[in-house]
């Protein structure tokens, strides 16, 4: 199963960026529904959030199924940021035509905005180190503690989502509550125990990670 | 009980000084009046038949209260809706809203009037004439459209219920049907129902007020809230209720289904204005559907929707921060 998933990272990229320029061509096309903008915009800040969700998923997945999709977390990190860098630029770009005076009155005082600028600006130093020279240059132990930082990121974008929205419509719901299991996971780690002593049951004989 | 009194000849009056005037151009012409009643008794018949939703052409005459600006595409006016007994996304309605059956439809007025009564649609509507209004439509999330809507003044109808002196606010309830309406059964329903919206009496009477059986020259579609729905244009478009079985005449501020969710975001009043925010986002500007793809640009949003002519003067000395 460990051996099974070998795609080129290159492909993980290629792949990760197709919703974006699709998304942007369907836009082009007139082809995003009453409201373009919003919605290409929305598309983006989600793609963002789910591969920020799913660079959280690998470390779980190799301890509790065993699946190590290690080589592909740089990957999916650096394309939340990317999907996030998207998702501000539609907001300058296109949905506030850079009108700056509103873009800085929305950012500070509309708590939403806020929460997602913070989100953003702690993906910039984890995306600038998400590479082997930083990792050398800061070292393995400096490096990781910085990277603690995509707990606090993946929080605040489930809060930018939830606080978005009227009402409790599901989709922000399930964004938050996937994302408090998987910090949930890492703060308790008896929950992850357990869950491999579940999956051991299943699958005798599986190969320790 | 008190007899009612004549209530509403002075209002009327009063009301008319805040219309534009009226060209004697508009005034229908005798040959399109007695189209139009032809019309009307098909309106009636259309409804009478009992079965499934079936857009039917609606003759209308042109409204002065109308805008000339252009006028969101028809299909977007379909297809993009917030009407949350049949679900939370925009597209829901469209999806999902077929199942409703609006035939036979009975509409029950109440509450503080000489004459209250369980109406079919089509007694509610058929003895007044249908108008086209061409409105301006301002969604409280930052988008616009511009509909043109056929149906009566309010007034009208609440004329011939004969409403008490006592009667101070109108009450409006949606049809609570989960069999028919996906939104109102399962683990997350996103309001309490009915859903239940409010008016001023003197908002209600306004000659913009208007409930529509119709838009773009046929009856309503289900996702636009048919059979009957209120429009009130210069407030945010969640106060237009759809889908009404009740209207009832009270004497105090009635509950409204968005400001029991969240009263912080939602008043009572509701009046598009540009100067007071959204807690959570900006009102001053706001997107027409239907212009420009992905580079179009945001328009300011103007005070009472660009009706402040006609209704300014309800609001007098009122501070708008707090009656929101
Ligand atoms: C890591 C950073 C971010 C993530 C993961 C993120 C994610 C999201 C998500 C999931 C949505 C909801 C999409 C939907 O409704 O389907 C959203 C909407 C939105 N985001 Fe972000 N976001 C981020 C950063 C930002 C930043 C930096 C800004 C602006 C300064 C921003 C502004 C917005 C706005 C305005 C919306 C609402 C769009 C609309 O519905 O009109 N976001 N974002």
């Amino acid at each position: 199963m460990r051996a099974a998933l070998r795609i080129p990272k290159l492909a993980v990229y290629v792949a990760g960026l197709v919703p974006a320029a699709w998304t942007f061509y369907l836009g082009l096309q007139d082809q995003l529904g009453p409201e373009p903008i919003k919605t290409l915009e929305q598309e983006l800040g989600l793609w963002s959030l789910r591969f920020l969700l799913l660079c959280l998923l690998i470390s779980p997945l190799r301890r509790v199924a065993g699946v190590d999709l290690f080589r592909y977390r740089r990957a999916l990190g650096l394309l939340a940021f990317y999907y996030a860098a998207l998702h501000l630029s539609a907001y300058v770009a296109l949905d506030h035509g850079f009108d700056w005076p509103a873009i800085g009155r929305d950012i500070l005082k509309r708590p939403y905005v806020t929460i997602g600028m913070a989100a953003f600006v702690i993906l910039v130093p984890l995306a600038a180190t998400s590479n082997n020279a930083a990792i050398r240059r800061l070292g393995a132990t400096a490096w990781a503690r910085l990277h603690k930082l995509v707990y606090v990121a993946a929080i605040l974008a489930a809060a930018h989502f939830l606080l978005i929205v009227k009402s409790w419509p599901a989709e922000p719901l399930l964004y938050a509550a996937a994302t408090a299991a998987l910090l949930a996971v890492r703060a308790f780690p008896s929950v992850l125990r357990h869950a491999r002593r579940a999956a051991e049951s299943v699958i005798p004989g599986r190969p320790q990670a | 009980m008190r007899a009612s009194r004549s209530f509403f000849l002075p209002e009327a009056q009063m009301l008319i000084r805040h219309s534009p005037d009226i060209a004697p151009s508009e005034i229908t012409p005798r040959s399109l009046y007695l189209r139009r009643r032809e019309f009307l008794a098909g309106f009636g018949a259309s409804l009478a038949f009992a079965g499934a939703a079936q857009a039917t052409p609606l003759a209308a005459t042109r409204s002065p209260f109308s805008t000339s600006e252009p006028k969101t595409p028809r299909t977007d006016v379909l297809a993009y809706n917030n009407f949350y007994e049949f679900g939370g996304r925009k597209s829901d309605p469209a999806d999902n809203a077929h199942t409703l059956t609006t035939k036979p439809w009975k509409v029950r007025i109440d509450g503080l009037v000489a004459k209250p009564a369980d109406f079919l649609l089509e007694d509610l509507i058929e003895p007044h004439a249908l108008e086209e209004r061409v409105y301006r439509m301002r969604c409280v999330e930052g988008w616009s459209m511009v509909i043109p809507w056929i149906g009566v003044q309010l007034s009208e109808i609440l004329k011939r219920a004969e409403p008490l002196g006592s009667a101070k606010y109108v009450a409006f309830e949606t049809l609570v049907r989960p069999e028919e309406m996906p939104g109102q059964k399962g683990l997350l329903q996103l309001l309490p129902w009915p859903y239940v919206e409010g008016l001023r009496l003197d908002e209600a009477l306004h000659p913009l007020t208007i409930l529509a059986v119709g838009l773009y020259g046929e009856t309503l579609p289900n996702q636009n809230g048919a059979p009957l729905r209120l429009v009130v244009p210069w407030k945010y478009g969640f106060k237009g209720i759809k889908s009404i079985v009740r209207i009832s005449l009270v004497e105090t501020q009635p509950k409204t289904s968005w400001n029991i969710q969240n009263p912080r975001e939602y008043g009572f009043y509701s009046n598009v204005n540009p100067n007071v925010d959204h807690p959570r986002w900006s009102q001053a500007t706001e997107r027409r559907i239907g212009e420009g793809g992905l580079f179009a640009k945001r328009r300011p949003t103007l005070m009472y929707n660009g009706y402040a002519d006609q209704v300014a003067s309800l609001y007098g000395g009122m501070d708008l921060e707090r009656y929101f």
